[in-house]
């Protein structure tokens, strides 16, 4: 393809092929922190990709296409070409990769040891993995949590943090203007803004964390805690990883052995400093 | 170096894995997912000494391959269950009748839907056995409904509710309106259980509609899987049996399908190496055509040709049906855009 580029996140090597120039540079500039290994041939393919060649120029939008694609997904305008990019890569990632049991969650470590929440978009998980990332935790991700069938431990999926709405201001106060991206404004999602992870988390990608707290957060109401049991925490994980199905019986027995090793409670909180805090107290208890 | 043919040469093994570099596995990893064959791959270069990233994709893809077998022979069990009771008996065909048979080709397929074959006179029958077990009629509109039961060779689709997949009830291998017309009671009548326990297609007949499949029915999507399948299947058929092409030349044309699988035979040889028999190992110009279609992807698994892959599906059509009736069909179709 006319503009391409290769990003490593966690354990997958994509290479994004583009038909302009811009989402690529956008891609460079995010990742621009990450490892680059160019003796490795990627494990994934994104496409960004004009559907008639005079849709490079007159009206220009992004269909997103690949090794899996979803039929019928509707074109980005080019302005939203990151967004894009960041669909695509999530796309192949949700439907090809098998090598490990993938959670649509964010998660975050510490000691070794991992934070993991997941929750519906606009739960709130996002947010608190990059808000507890700017604090004492490494962010291991916004988007998946790779569980090793194998040995259970969680590894990282540190893609660039997507900001959603109202909590973009309230990351933007936190951190380096240098380490966010451009304003994504009203997008089918919403405002989105990209904030890079700090450099420390990226370079600490690939080791893992042992589970030691799984939280479903709801953003919003009073401050509530909710022990979790083991079957529900299990249903709404295989509602929650896209490759449950595909991995059969290991993934089965992974997800067996982190509701029953971990425990599990689901949170509301009003604002982030409460969320923030409820996230101290439980793993306090949870690390005990 | 052109990816897909790098990929097509590594399943024939005229290259050597180690002479490719990183962008080189790039290419050939994404035209082999695009032809749904990197588990193919994955299994054909079990031994080979790969890049280390390249080795342990690929022993995800063998093992994801496997799963997905095992829960596509699952689904065949099923169908059985629901079937049996009936008394309505079935044959397998496709991807998972090589899995129950255990084939080379059914290393790292991939299955889609559960595709069976039953007698015609049983096919309303088999329908109701498989609603009140589970399965409903994939939401579609009441054209395409009534075209499949007028016309094609399945019923319209169906799907498990608790399960999610696809069964394919066919009564035979090519629509009812196509040019030829295979003998339907001949498939069944001759096919052979499998060591699975499940009737699949005698040899010849497997390939006979293997090729049909490809060839007379399809427009190439999919094209180098299906030349996979019909390459590997005969060259282990005629090691098992050295009359085995003399007998496929026969019940190609009891079925009207020599054409198509001479055709198919002579594919196999230029992409895949195959060695045929004199009769069989023949040219035709006309195959370039076939070989430029199947081998049309980029080294980003796009397909390149597309006005080709456009006069390839307008063929399926003019072969499917009469000229007047695929007006008719068009017209429908185009309305309803």
């Amino acid at each position: 393809m006319r503009h391409s580029t290769r990003i490593a996140v966690g354990p997958v090597q994509f290479r994004i092929g583009s038909d302009w120039a811009g989402p690529v540079a956008a891609l460079e500039r995010l990742y621009a922190g990450y490892p680059e290994d160019d003796a490795r041939p990627a494990d994934a393919t994104v496409r960004l990709f004009a559907a008639r060649p005079w849709r490079r120029w007159l009206r220009p939008s992004v269909h997103i296409g690949g090794d899996f694609v979803v039929p019928d997904a509707l074109p980005l305008p080019l302005s939203m070409g990151l967004l894009a990019a960041e669909m695509g890569m999530n796309l192949q990632v949700a439907l090809g990769w098998r090598r490990h049991m993938l959670l649509h969650a964010s998660a975050v470590a510490k000691d070794g040891r991992a934070l993991i929440m997941s929750g519906e978009s606009g739960s709130g998980k996002s947010t608190l993995a990059a808000l507890l990332g700017e604090g004492g935790w490494r962010l291991m991700g916004d988007e998946f949590t790779l569980i090793d069938p194998a040995g259970g431990d969680a590894f990282a999926f540190p893609r660039a943090v997507s900001i959603k709405n109202e909590a973009i201001a309230e990351v933007s106060a936190r951190v380096d203007a240098a380490r966010l991206g451009p304003l994504l404004a009203g997008t089918p999602k919403g405002d989105i803004r990209h904030l890079i992870p700090r450099p420390d988390a990226i370079a600490a990608m690939h080791e893992p964390a042992r589970p030691a707290l799984l939280l479903f957060p709801r953003f919003g109401g009073e401050t509530t805690i909710e022990p979790m049991g083991e079957g529900e925490a299990f249903v709404r994980l295989t509602e929650a990883s896209t490759n449950y199905v595909a991995l059969g019986e290991a993934g089965f027995a992974a997800l067996t052995r982190l509701v029953r090793e971990t425990p599990a409670f689901g949170i509301s909180y009003p604002d982030s400093a409460a969320g923030i805090a409820l996230v101290g107290q439980l793993w306090a208890d949870a690390a005990t | 170096m052109s990816a897909v043919r790098a990929f097509v040469d590594l399943l024939a093994a005229r290259r050597d894995p180690g002479a490719l570099v990183p962008r080189d596995w790039e290419g050939v990893i994404g035209v082999a997912r695009s032809e749904a064959m990197l588990a193919t791959l994955a299994n054909r270069l079990a031994d080979a000494d790969l890049p280390p990233a390249v080795a342990a994709l690929f022993a995800d893809q063998r093992a994801a391959a496997q799963v997905a077998q095992r829960q596509a022979l699952w689904e065949a069990e099923m169908a059985r269950r629901a079937l049996a009771p009936a008394g309505i008996e079935f044959v397998l065909l496709k991807g998972a009748a090589y899995a129950a048979a255990g084939m080379a080709c059914a290393a790292g397929r991939q299955i889609g839907d559960l595709d069976i074959l039953v007698l015609a006179s049983d096919i309303r029958r088999a329908e109701n056995a498989l609603l009140n077990a589970g399965w409903e009629w994939v939401k579609s509109d009441p054209y395409d409904d009534h075209y499949y039961r007028a016309h094609m060779h399945e019923l319209p689709p169906l799907i498990h509710k608790a399960r999610d997949r696809m069964i394919d009830v066919h009564h035979t291998i090519l629509p009812r309106t196509h040019r030829i017309t295979p003998d339907a009671l001949a498939l069944i009548s001759d096919a052979v259980t499998s060591n699975g326990g499940h009737a699949v297609l005698c040899p010849q007949d497997m390939a006979v509609h293997c090729a049909a499949h490809m060839l007379a029915d399809g427009d190439l999507q999919g094209g180098l899987r299906n030349l996979w399948d019909f390459h590997t299947m005969t060259r282990d058929f005629a090691a098992a049996d050295a009359g085995f092409w003399g007998k496929l030349d026969g019940r190609a044309a009891l079925h009207g399908l020599q054409a198509a699988v001479h055709r198919a035979a002579r594919l196999a040889r230029d992409l895949y190496g195959a060695t045929l028999p004199g009769g069989w190992d023949r040219q035709d110009p006309t195959d370039a055509w076939f070989r430029r279609r199947l081998l049309a992807r980029d080294d980003w698994g796009r397909v390149t040709k597309p006005l080709l892959e456009q006069a390839f599906y307008i063929r399926s059509h003019w072969l499917r049906m009469p000229p007047a009736m695929l007006a008719r069909h068009l017209w429908t179709k185009w309305r309803k855009r």
